[in-house]
């Protein structure tokens, strides 16, 4: 957990006064919208379909149980009860009124918690693995870095206005649950062979109009040089990237069109140039930011507790346990993952009372921490395997323990057309009629992991692009219909899909996942063979044929 | 449109000159840049001084030769939302030590003025009476901040290690 | 539905209004024939020709205090004069969320294990 000191605290005070006096300044007028759309966006305030809609930053996935606590007040004083999880890591807010946002604001300010460049042509929340600090295998805590970024990148007076939108990921393990290679910057964090930390650069990646895997422009780019040299690939991007489409600002097309060679030579050409001394981050600088990142106490715990045994005797808790409990570095712990994807429920939300009963679990069994992942679960980072029982209790009872993580139940959706005015389709519906088809547990853990990821539109929040079957809803003729893909993955190998074939009706939807399924169930070479490693392995024709012999 | 120059609206010396119009012999003048490389030897030698507005399509780096002996150089926001002048404003001070009045012109709006001060500019044509009159009330917004740039003002990670220094001192 | 923000040409096809979001809270307000905003889409001043939906768009832009993103709508205008909402984007902005409408029934041959 970082500890805001009062500096923090009271940059955050000073952009909740000024964004107050901008919402007046445009209630009276003396702000047209024009002026001042920019100005909100870059405090996370949306207009949507119905209303505004407010996204908050949760840095790096990593929330107290106090902070928790106060969005669930957010929830219920400025809006209707319940939030959403994104696939950045932040959470949104559906009904929010612009008038009352800066008393939401300073609400959320005293527990150090902000909405700065959420959107906006900036850079965003530096995103991050959600099990950062307490994954197996994990090289060292990428948070350190991703503080030191969001930092850097906060209010930066040269960076506020680039060409578009500008999203970092940092990832520290082998595995990549960060989906670095996906995103404007990924950073993957390893060691050099005199043991000093440093990132392998990639640039370039991102879903959209125009998906592209990031390239790798620098292999390594020691610890202290990270701060100078992202400035040298901002300044590049700041002063090159197109500005004349807004469909091809991204940094990717950049990339793309230069070349990743050349754009690389242009980013050391301009970190050569520049005076580094003030952004050479020195070891002092580097503990000072880590000296706040507070770690449990943890217990020396034995790996097999009493009540784990005992426990083992009831099959819904060991469902959970086998589905959602996941090993962690210190001995006798584990991490919790707490599935937002119920039965029926919208992806992704949490209501205001659930807020509160995960935070005073996260109090009791979690050392007061609470992630949040970019697949729109939640996590206990720090639970004690003595505790799983009496977790799982409390869970069910709050309707958190669906044990369907990682499985085909386990969507990750943006909100589509019922909340989003760019979408061009629902995805939400779709979500919620793929539970109820494949609600039944024995079947899911029989198809086994599977993504499944669903976008409204082509902006791709849903990150469809990479999921294992990726569904993309468009518009044809005033009807919702939508394209199928197969194949993505969005880890350290990352693909896009291919697509199947033409895009069919919103009724169709379900029963085309069931067809792909039954296919995959029906070619793939072993129980343990993953579907998305079948599709690599057959390609999408036999799919294509199932799919579209009766269609 | 006001000028802002050191805090506060200020008369403006500097007139600008539209490319087919004569200069005026002894005015300060804002001429465009395409104007002032067709003869800049000659431009310079005026007895008034020239100043270039430099578009923010374009590298600082054929400005450079002639920073010593400019008036002024003025940088262009076509919108507030373009930011590219912001990169052009910090590369013109810090790396190529440009010291003159470094004018910010165009879409020129009150909730940019901490962003254009701290990457360099110091004279601000403001579009709106109200914003120029705003000035020095709005750049004292912030107190905290956390990345360097040419401006001097100190960083918050610098605060903090100092504060550290000043406890361990005084231990 | 396409999103209408990114209307360039303005040309309806049929009954149309002008709706947009209300400032200070977001809620979802149509343009009335008196030059005002009202939350009730019956209230909606229907305009029935390009250059009627242009002027109306223009006058409703420019009341940029009151409205933020106001855009041409399609309605259908049923029989008794009733204004029904003319797409599915239209439908959920004034109706509400469709979470909760139930798909088309469930085939019988699920997936079998």
């Amino acid at each position: 957990m970082y500890a805001y000191d009062e500096i923090d605290r009271t940059l955050i005070n000073e952009r909740v006064t000024e964004f107050r006096d901008q919402v007046k300044r445009r209630l009276s007028g003396e702000l047209s919208e024009d002026e001042f759309k920019m100005l909100r966006l870059q405090n996370g305030v949306y207009l949507q379909l119905h209303a505004y809609m407010f996204r908050i930053a949760i840095p790096y996935g990593t929330l107290s149980s106090k902070q928790l606590r106060r969005l669930a007040h957010v929830a219920r004083r400025y809006d209707r009860g319940y939030g959403h999880f994104t696939t950045r890591q932040n959470i949104q807010f559906n009904w929010i009124k612009l008038a009352e946002l800066p008393d939401a604001m300073a609400d959320l300010a005293e527990v150090g918690i902000h909405a700065m460049q959420t959107s906006g042509n900036n850079t965003r929340n530096v995103t991050s693995d959600q099990w950062a600090g307490v994954a197996p295998g994990e090289i060292e805590d990428p948070r350190i870095w991703s503080e030191l970024l969001r930092q850097y990148t906060t209010l930066h007076p040269e960076f506020s206005f680039l060409p578009r939108k500008f999203k970092f990921a940092i990832t520290a393990s082998a595995h990549d649950r960060a989906a670095i290679k996906v995103h404007d910057v990924g950073l993957r964090l390893h060691k050099n062979e005199h043991g000093e930390t440093g990132f392998e650069v990639l640039v370039g990646g991102g879903l959209g109009r125009t998906p592209f895997l990031g390239k790798s422009i620098k292999p390594f780019v020691h610890g202290h040089d990270l701060l100078s040299y992202v400035e040298a690939i901002l300044r590049v991007y700041n002063q090159y990237g197109r500005r004349d489409n807004i469909y091809k600002a991204r940094i990717k097309i950049l990339v793309h069109e230069l070349g990743a060679e050349k754009f690389a030579a242009e980013v050391e050409e301009e970190w050569r140039q520049m005076d580094k001394s003030a952004l050479t981050l020195d070891d002092a600088a580097i503990e000072e930011i880590r000296s706040r990142f507070s770690y449990p106490a943890y217990e020396t715990l034995p790996p097999m507790p009493e009540q784990l045994k005992k426990a083992a005797h009831d099959p819904q808790f060991e469902a959970w346990r086998k589905n959602s409990v996941f090993p962690h570095k210190v001995p006798g712990y584990a991490i919790v993952t707490l599935s937002l994807k119920p039965v029926g429920g919208p992806p992704g939300d949490a209501t205001a009372d659930q807020m509160d009963t995960v935070a005073d679990l996260a109090d009791k069994y979690s050392f007061g921490e609470i992630r949040v992942g970019h697949e729109q679960n939640l996590a206990l980072p720090h639970v004690a395997k003595r505790d799983l029982p009496a977790l799982w209790r409390a869970l069910d009872g709050a309707g958190l323990a669906t044990p369907n993580v990682n499985l085909i139940t386990d969507i990750i959706a943006c909100p589509g057309l019922d909340y989003c005015s760019l979408a061009n389709a629902r995805s939400i519906p779709i979500a919620q009629e793929l539970t109820r088809r494949f609600a039944n547990h024995d079947t899911a853990n029989l198809i086994g992991r599977l993504h499944v990821n669903i976008s409204g539109c082509i902006n791709a929040c849903g990150h469809h692009h990479v999921g294992h079957i990726g569904i993309l809803g468009v518009e044809k003729n005033g009807e919702e219909f939508y394209q199928i893909t197969i194949g993505g993955r969005a880890d350290e190998h990352a693909e896009l899909g291919n697509l199947i074939g033409p895009a069919v009706p919103y009724a169709d939807v379900a029963d085309v996942v069931e067809d792909i399924v039954e296919a995959y169930l029906a070619l793939r070479a072993r129980p343990d063979e993953l579907f998305v490693d079948t599709v690599k392995r057959l390609g999408v024709e036999p799919f294509r044929e199932r799919v579209y012999a009766t269609r | 449109m006001p000028l802002v120059k050191h805090g506060k609206i200020s008369p403006d010396p500097f007139v600008h000159v539209a490319d087919d119009a004569e200069l005026p012999a002894d005015s300060a003048v804002l001429i465009s840049a395409a104007r002032f490389l067709a003869d800049p030897d000659a431009l310079l030698r005026r007895p008034g001084k020239t100043g270039v507005i430099w578009p923010n399509s374009r590298d600082v780096d054929d400005l450079v030769p002639y920073l010593e002996r400019l008036g002024a150089v003025a940088l262009v926001f076509p919108t507030f939302r373009d930011g590219r002048a912001y990169s052009q404003a910090r590369l013109l001070r810090e790396r190529y030590g440009y010291r003159g009045e470094l004018r910010a012109t165009g879409q020129v709006l009150r909730d940019q003025f901490v962003f254009m001060l701290r990457a360099g500019f110091n004279a601000f044509e403001v579009k709106k009476d109200s914003d120029a009159a705003a000035f020095a009330n709005t750049i004292k917004r912030y107190s905290v901040f956390y990345q360097p740039t040419g401006d001097g003002r100190v960083t918050a990670l610098h605060r903090r290690m100092q504060q550290r220094h000043a406890e361990s001192a005084s231990l | 539905m396409t999103s209408p923000l990114e209307q360039k040409k303005i040309r309806i096809t049929g009954p149309s209004v002008v709706t947009a979001n209300r400032t200070w809270d977001g809620v979802v307000i149509w343009r009335t024939a008196s030059k005002g905003w009202s939350p009730e889409l019956s209230d909606a001043a229907i305009v029935r020709t390009s250059d009627e939906a242009r002027a109306l768009l223009a006058e409703s832009v420019a009341d940029d205090v009151g409205a933020v993103g106001a855009y041409i709508a399609p309605v259908e205008v049923r029989d008794g004069g009733a204004v029904a909402p003319g797409n599915l984007r239209e439908h959920i902005r004034s109706e509400g969320l469709t979470i909760g409408v139930a798909m088309p029934a469930q085939r019988q041959d699920h997936v079998r294990i």
